[in-house]
């Protein structure tokens, strides 16, 4: 049988950057096409919700499910100040959900690169650092490291730098693990067996996996935001 | 022994501590179905709260996941992206 395992991962233009050589990757090309569908769609939204009547048609439905529901799992989380950080979990919530069912399309998901998921959790990370700082100041923070010993003062530290670690990885290792499995199965298998059957493993691995992975990366994101915010 | 280069021992090693690093899959495997047991037993117990406990259960095993995930990656490091390679 033939031995063409395809991971997709191909470099496409070099080019010359302050001296550095870097590739133009299927990341990036997969990236540019999944955030021009959003645009689409986001523009194509706004037209139909300034004319947006009592009772709703398709398009102002499905706008207004989304908002909504999540509107409602945000309140939930967050009790006084969702209204500042509604925006950006949102947000990340469709692009990190478009990314991940890209991979039904045939496109590489772009946040199987650790290049993609790495920068969301330093936002999220750097949002809960600020809320930290604002809230107790420099001193209150320091104060907080050393709360039930003070001896606890570099577990308690390094416990801060494994939480966008542990976002970015944990999103990174699922999405990775299924298009190397996919990979796999239609790389190493006769044809016959790729003609029904992967809609199982796609259904599993992509969009069931996906969908979770992104519930779980935002809903840990408003928990860990919640927790240093003023009472 | 025969005539084992040195590239060669280090990409055997490289794929016995692969598939050793494998091995971190048992955690998540157990703790999850016990987990799972708990979350039935909670729905039999208050069918009318279903969606909530499912939901709660479902966030609960991908966090347990992660450490599974972190052998996951070490094995795909090692498999793919070895660094070990040009060190000698």
């Amino acid at each position: 049988m033939e031995n063409e395992v395809d991971f997709m991962i191909h470099g496409y233009l070099k080019l010359n950057l302050f001296g550095n050589e870097v590739y133009l990757t299927t990341t990036h090309v997969c990236m540019f096409i999944v955030c021009m569908t959003l645009v689409i769609i986001g523009i194509t939204v706004n037209r139909r919700m300034k004319q947006a009547t009592f009772v709703p048609g398709v398009i102002q439905n499905i706008a207004e499910f989304y908002v909504e529901v999540l509107d409602g799992i945000v309140k939930s989380n967050m009790y006084r100040h969702w209204r500042k950080y509604a925006n950006y979990i949102l947000t990340i919530f469709m692009f990190i959900l478009a990314s991940n069912l890209s991979g039904i399309f045939g496109l590489r998901p772009p946040t199987a690169d650790y290049g993609v998921t790495l920068p969301l959790a330093l936002a999220s990370f750097f949002l809960i650092q600020f809320n930290a700082f604002r809230t107790n100041g420099f001193g209150g923070y320091m104060k907080s490291l050393t709360e039930p010993i003070p001896l606890l003062f570099p577990i308690n530290l390094i416990s801060e730098f494994a939480t966008p670690i542990s976002l970015s990885l944990r999103l990174f290792g699922n999405i990775m693990g299924g298009t190397v499995m996919l990979a796999l199965y239609y790389g190493l298998l006769p044809t016959l067996v790729k003609l029904g059957i992967p809609v199982f493993l796609h259904v599993y691995l992509d969009i069931f996996s996906g969908a979770i992975q992104t519930y779980v990366f935002c809903m840990l994101s408003m928990v860990f935001i919640a927790d240093r915010l003023p009472e | 022994m025969g005539n084992i280069t040195d590239q060669g021992l280090i990409l055997a090693c490289s794929a016995i501590g692969a598939g050793l690093a494998m091995i971190a899959g048992i955690g998540p495997g157990i703790g999850q179905g016990h987990a799972a047991g708990h979350g039935a037993a909670a729905v039999g117990r208050n069918p009318g709260a279903k969606g909530d406990i499912t939901s709660t259960m479902l966030l609960g095993q991908a966090v347990a996941e992660t450490t599974g995930l972190y052998g996951l990656v070490i094995a795909l490091i090692l498999l793919f992206a070895n660094p070990l390679i040009g060190k000698l």
